[in-house]
């Protein structure tokens, strides 16, 4: 549990996610009805919890809001789907996956959202360069922009 | 993909899947007898990404069985430009001139959410001048008009009402005139910066704005007298696309769309940012649930953004003169732009004062344009109320120059997941009304 500028996140054990988000939705003195997303982020040198997976929720009926995080190993990332708690859940956990390669399990039809069906890797990884392709245009080459000039 | 036909208009070619045809327009009659031979009575459409009625460039896979639709699914990322990614590139304040091309018609919004996040990750939320936050509501609020303009006007254009979009667009290039006078664009305008805004007010701009203001309130009337109690408007409307509350906190609906269900939530009542607890306005509601309601709302809408920017332009007034950037040096830009006789630019003094008189500005004004300011390491999720709904900004930080991590809830993306609750089992024509009253931008469901 963690607070920080005036926002609490709690920091919960990826295989108790479903179980927790139920208590909060659930529970009157939580209500917690509304979940705004997920975002991903990745953390390369945080070895064994490489993903970080970041629920904001919002309590309309007491006007509250705090914060879900979960963490996982880029080896194995797998996290538990939260779509038949919040079915708005449902694009925002597919974008996580385009974007981080997460893998929410028990996801109605977790597929690529934003980039084609047929992209290789995933673009928010900070291992995944800015561009990642060369852009061809009528014969000649311009590199990624990653290579092109140095913005790290 | 073997046998092609070689009609014109709708060529067809086999699949594992079933014969598809792709209809461009022309002679509609052989398209249809030649879907009269089949036996199938279900047929799938793919609507778009192409296509005059989806709000820009959404792809919709409907299932239908004759016009009644039994499955509706959109198609998104036609115009992913990896926004959040290329943040990660650049300078916390470079950053503002990258939201603010994801929302397109809410570019104010977009960039009040970035700084707002990231003045809480800054812990200056409690530094930003007084004026600074006035100008951000009026800014805000006249972005809202604009916006509710492009949804009325596109919204009444999809469903063939073709005068109130004649009459929308007027009111929405007023707004861009004002935007044009104060931030010198019209669009896109990377005029929010962290810490304040790129410039204070240029002088006369808040009597241009009343006078502005007295125009729209008067031309508003005529959408009102086109569409509200209009019978084809109302038939076309009333009844389609039906969301109650239960199925907008589910599917995290937030805006016009929420509002329609009878709820009064309204981020700038219920969570106020930017001093609007000290703004006199109404939250609109009503409990229609369907697409007159929206409507209904995006009309009132209008009124009470109004009330906001005569209240604002009064406090602006009182406070002429005072600082719209915060006062700490290592984080405020630290240039003025002015008009010179070569166009916009830095101003001549502060060029007068780093080339001649000052090393060490010039060594500032170097470093913090160039390498940025360091934010403080850990995370925020600052919402604010969009024309949509919640836009959420959730910023990390790792204590370096530049975002470790941007991320938009953007409410045109959540919400469209709302299509097929709000289609399926409807007519085909109605889907067109549902999704405009959704109001989804593409260029922020996709960023």
């Amino acid at each position: 549990m963690v607070v920080d500028r005036g926002e609490l996140t709690l920091h919960i054990k990826t295989a108790r996610l479903v179980e927790v988000a139920r208590k909060l939705r659930d529970t009157p003195s939580l209500r917690f009805e509304m979940c705004m997303g997920v975002s991903g982020v990745h953390y390369p040198e945080d070895t064994g919890r490489e993903f970080h997976a970041v629920y904001p929720l919002l309590s309309i009926t007491h006007n509250r809001r705090i914060r879900l995080e979960v963490s996982v190993p880029e080896t194995n990332p797998h996290i538990p789907s939260l779509v038949e708690v919040w079915g708005g859940n449902n694009w925002h956990e597919r974008e996580t996956f385009d974007m981080f390669g997460i893998i929410f399990d028990g996801h109605p039809g977790l597929t690529r959202i934003l980039m084609p069906d047929d992209w290789p890797g995933h673009p928010q990884r900070k291992d995944y360069p800015l561009g990642g392709i060369p852009i061809e245009y009528k014969g000649a080459t311009v590199p990624a922009p990653s290579e092109r000039r140095s913005y790290r | 993909m073997t046998t092609f036909n070689n009609d014109t208009y709708a060529p067809s070619q086999e699949t594992t899947e079933g014969r598809v045809y792709a209809v461009t327009g022309g002679d509609w009659d052989s398209l249809v007898t030649e879907i009269g031979q089949t036996k199938e009575e279900r047929v799938v459409v793919n609507m778009g990404p192409q296509h005059p009625s989806t709000h820009g460039v959404l792809r919709l896979v409907l299932e239908l069985e004759g016009e009644t639709i039994t499955e509706a699914r959109a198609g998104i990322g036609y115009l992913h430009t990896g926004i959040e990614k290329n943040c990660e590139y650049r300078t916390w304040t470079q950053g503002v001139t990258y939201v603010t091309r994801m929302d397109y018609l809410a570019p104010i919004f977009n960039e009040t959410a970035y700084c707002l996040s990231l003045e809480r990750l800054l812990g200056i939320t409690d530094q930003i001048p007084e004026r600074a936050s006035e100008i951000r509501v009026l800014m805000m609020e006249l972005n809202r008009i604009s916006s509710h303009m492009v949804a009325l006007g596109t919204g009444a254009l999809e469903l063939g009402a073709l005068s109130p979009m004649i009459f929308a667009f007027r009111e929405r290039e007023m707004v861009l005139d004002i935007f044009e006078l104060i931030s010198g664009l019209r669009m896109n305008m990377a005029y929010i910066r962290p810490g304040g805004v790129a410039q204070d007010l240029p002088k006369g701009a808040t009597a241009e704005i009343r006078e502005t203001v007295k125009k729209l309130r008067h031309n508003f009337k005529d959408n009102e007298k086109l569409l509200v109690g209009n019978t084809i408007w109302m038939k076309r409307t009333q009844n389609i696309g039906y969301l109650d509350l239960a199925g907008c906190t589910t599917l995290g609906v937030t805006g016009p769309v929420l509002r329609s269900t009878g709820l009064p939530w309204d981020l700038r009542k219920t969570q106020p940012y930017c001093g609007y607890e000290n703004y006199e306005f109404d939250v609109i509601t009503n409990d229609c649930c369907d697409v007159y309601g929206r409507f209904l709302i995006r009309m009132a809408e209008l009124e009470q953004s109004l009330r906001i920017i005569e209240q604002a332009c009064d406090k602006l007034d009182r406070s002429e003169g005072q600082p719209v950037m915060v006062e700490d040096k290592k984080i405020a830009w630290p240039s003025q732009l002015s008009i010179g006789s070569d166009g916009q630019g830095n101003s001549l003094e502060h060029i007068r004062e780093i080339m001649g008189e000052s090393m060490e500005a010039l060594i500032h004004h170097f470093k913090i344009v160039t390498e940025g300011f360091r934010v403080p390491a850990g995370q925020a999720y600052v919402p604010i109320e969009s024309p949509r709904g919640e836009v959420g900004v959730h910023l990390v930080s790792d204590g370096g120059t530049r975002p470790y991590r941007v991320h938009f809830r953007e409410p045109s993306f959540n919400n469209l997941q709302a299509t097929a609750a709000m289609s399926e089992g409807g007519m085909i024509a109605d889907i067109i009304g549902a999704i405009a009253s959704i109001d989804p931008v593409m260029g922020g469901v996709d960023r």
